[in-house]
């Protein structure tokens, strides 16, 4: 850590007993049980009346021991475990997990899957950011205040996404529809027409949500030189996706290194530069509006062919890799979801044997100890919103 | 009739009525933001859960009473019940008609004032003896807040007092039906005033939308962390009446009390509270929180020097318009 940062933010390494030897600050435990910590997480407050002199975010409280799981299962009974760690936004993980696998394999996706991918993606990252939306409000508003109300749009917007969903896979949540080579269902017969028209109500409402955001200057003095975050500590911290491209960094894998079907289309990708609370807002809404600008011009055209590239396999343990390893990375509505296997594991080399999870949300959250000094207990529940971290995949 | 056993009949009317409004302005709350949220909010107790208020009671009746084993068990059992009766023994001194009053003081306003200020006290009591710091965090908000307030709500008090000349509810509604509704006349400082003072008196008494120091999503429940069963309910109730009641004061104070186009008057004073009422939960259901210091700084900032102004203009009007006494 440069010299500049240590002084443009809060020291995480702060001394409490040479800073405070009365033993005055109170010391807040906000979280494992918190209504705002959006599920278990731990931040251990030392405050000073209201004000955080030191925080000190505890992990772990969610974890499933799932990288262990992995070298345990098989391949393919590994893309449903996956679903459950970004609980949020499952399509990334399914999709970065057989990535990986599929680079390992060197295994060819056929075009049509690609595409699919790519539309299941973007769909997903609308849902993402609806629920994050509604959340953030939630933060701001409290469960009995008006930011409820916010809270229960988004969810019903994000509803017309999921029964989208339920309508190619099956199941609204756990889809377990990516496969090694390819995608498992196709597309039902009338399915472009349904997410127009779910697209275009999200659109419409989404202006609406807005205006009731950014010119609302209760929401405005809750979020303007809140939480700021430079480029230079995102950086350092490896913080990537929303919260890097509020801070001015230009930076998006689904542009600089395609993947899916991103390089025949073009990505528009959104920058803020205040690196705050409400550019982070405002970079989330205008990625809700890109990502249904490119499933709008994409679902009409999805090409003919073939879903996988490869045959069915008959049982789970058929699928075997027992050499090599590869790395795959997604741009998951939190930054980069990255998945790093070693093949050649147990089971006779079908499972791996080791998987590494580079998940956005831990990278994102450890900005906290550097952010929170010197803001408020409110600010503190406000910048953890606007983080968006999920725990499952945090803690895997 | 002797005074005492009328204000006896009255007081005992008047609390059983606005326990009932109270009771049933929850179910109101809940329909209404459950139709702002696309929900349908209560619906299986009684036709549209209108017994849900009855089923909300009997369930907190049941609970357990939890004392925190550190709490300070006197205050801890004090606290909510004096919430609860500082906010009805401010009912006492509004006329809801002509002659519907429990206590005609000639000092109404000035004794709705110093209970509105007690309220901060069982608060910060709850708070305290919790012994929990979310509790004290709350509290510690609550105190700041209500002492932060109470200046622009006595200024803006002030302006009907001034234009009435007299500190009787009662005296200032029979003005007002003389001379115009202090919330249109004088054009100004009345509207200015009514506008000063709803908002105020929620904040003083930490009141919706203004429950800084009850913020779910910061202090899970602020000062009613600890409390369980009745004692919850309590302070929950106290909530509510105090918004009931303050939805009253106003009305008495700005929009002419039981004035109206045809007589009797009670009808009309109940339609102008549960109207004002209802607009307090449409903010509160529309709008998201401010953090406390925010909150803080617009009543130092703007409220207090903008009070004093109006209070000097209702002056003013009074001196050159109504030919001065």
């Amino acid at each position: 850590m440069n010299q500049a940062l240590k002084q443009a933010y809060g020291d995480p390494y702060l001394d409490i007993e040479e800073y405070d030897p009365e033993a005055d600050l109170m010391v807040l435990n906000l979280g494992p049980q918190h209504p705002s910590t959006h599920g278990v997480f731990r931040l251990k407050l030392y405050l000073d009346g209201e004000v955080i002199v030191k925080a000190v975010p505890f992990m772990g409280y969610l974890h499933r021991g799932v990288e262990k799981l992995c070298e345990k299962l098989t391949y393919l009974q590994l893309v449903p475990i996956f679903d459950k760690n970004d609980y949020v936004s499952p399509m990334m993980n399914e999709q970065s997990l057989v990535m990986a696998f599929e680079n390992l394999l060197e295994v060819e996706v056929p075009r049509r899957a690609r595409y699919l991918r790519t539309i299941l993606a973007e769909m997903q990252r609308v849902a993402s950011h609806l629920l994050w939306l509604g959340a953030f409000a939630m933060d701001l508003g409290g469960a009995l205040g008006g930011g409820s109300t916010l809270f229960m749009y988004c969810f019903r917007e994000r509803e017309l996404i999921l029964d989208l969903f339920e309508e190619v896979t099956g199941s609204r949540f756990h889809y377990n529809t990516h496969t090694i080579g390819g995608n498992r269902h196709d597309l039902p017969s009338g399915w472009a027409a349904g997410v127009h028209r779910a697209l275009r109500t999200i659109n419409s409402r989404i202006d609406e949500y807005e205006t009731f955001l950014t010119t609302n200057d209760i929401y405005l003095g809750r979020t303007r030189n809140i939480g700021v975050v430079d480029g230079d500590l995102a950086l350092e911290l490896g913080i990537t996706g929303p919260i890097l491209r509020a801070a001015g960094v230009d930076h998006d894998l689904r542009r600089d290194a395609p993947y899916h079907a991103y390089d025949e289309i073009e990505v528009r990708v959104p920058v803020q530069t205040a690196g705050d609370c409400e550019a982070r807002s405002l970079v989330r809404l205008a990625e809700i509006r890109e990502s249904i600008r490119i499933v709008t011009s994409m679902v009409d055209g999805v090409p003919e062919g073939p879903l996988t590239s490869r045959k069915p396999v008959k049982t789970a343990i058929s699928e075997k890799i027992d050499h090599g390893h590869a790395y795959a990375c997604v741009e998951s509505p939190r930054g980069e979801l990255g998945i790093y296997v070693i093949g050649g594991g147990a089971n006779r080399g079908a499972s791996p044997y080791r998987l590494k999870i580079r998940p956005p949300s831990l990278h994102a959250l450890s900005c906290l100890p550097y952010v929170l000094p010197g803001h408020s207990v409110s600010d503190a529940v406000a910048i953890l919103g606007s983080v968006d971290p999920i725990m499952g995949e945090v803690d895997r | 009739m002797n005074p005492w056993i009328r204000a006896l009949i009255y007081a005992v009317v008047i609390v059983t009525l606005l326990m009932t409004v109270t009771a049933w302005s929850l179910w109101f709350e809940r329909k209404f933001s459950a139709r702002m949220q696309s929900r349908l909010g209560p619906t299986f107790y009684g036709p549209a859960g209108l017994l849900q208020p009855v089923v909300d009671g009997l369930k907190l009746l049941q609970k357990e009473t939890l004392i925190p084993e550190s709490a300070d068990r006197f205050l801890f059992i004090v606290a909510p019940p004096l919430t609860v009766l500082l906010a009805l023994a401010t009912a006492a001194v509004v006329p809801f008609g002509a002659d519907v009053v429990a206590a005609d003081l000639n000092v109404g306003v000035l004794y709705i004032l110093a209970l509105g200020s007690l309220t901060i006290v069982p608060v910060w009591a709850a708070g305290w003896a919790s012994n929990n710091k979310y509790a004290i965090l709350g509290s510690m908000r609550a105190v700041a807040q209500g002492i932060s307030y109470e200046i622009p709500l006595v200024l803006a008090a002030m302006v009907p007092v001034v234009l009435a000349g007299s500190m009787s509810m009662t005296d200032i509604v029979n003005y007002q039906i003389a001379h115009g509704w202090f919330a249109f006349w004088p054009p100004g400082p009345g509207f200015l005033a009514f506008l000063f003072f709803l908002p105020a008196s929620l904040a003083e008494a930490n009141r919706i939308p203004f429950d800084i120091p009850e913020a779910e999503s910061e202090l899970i429940a602020g000062v009613t962390t600890e409390y369980t069963g009745m004692g919850f309910g309590l302070l929950y109730l106290a909530e509510y009446l105090h918004t009931l009641i303050v939805s009253a004061v106003a009305t008495v104070l700005f929009f002419g009390g039981w004035d109206g186009p045809f007589r009797p008057g009670l009808h009309w004073m109940v339609i102008k509270t549960l109207v004002l009422f209802g607009g307090i939960f449409w903010v509160r259901w529309s709008l998201v929180r401010f953090r406390s210091d925010q909150l803080m700084a617009i009543c130092w900032r703007y409220l207090v020097p903008l009070a004093l102004l109006l209070v000097m203009s209702a002056a003013l009007w009074v001196h050159f318009v109504e030919g001065g006494s």
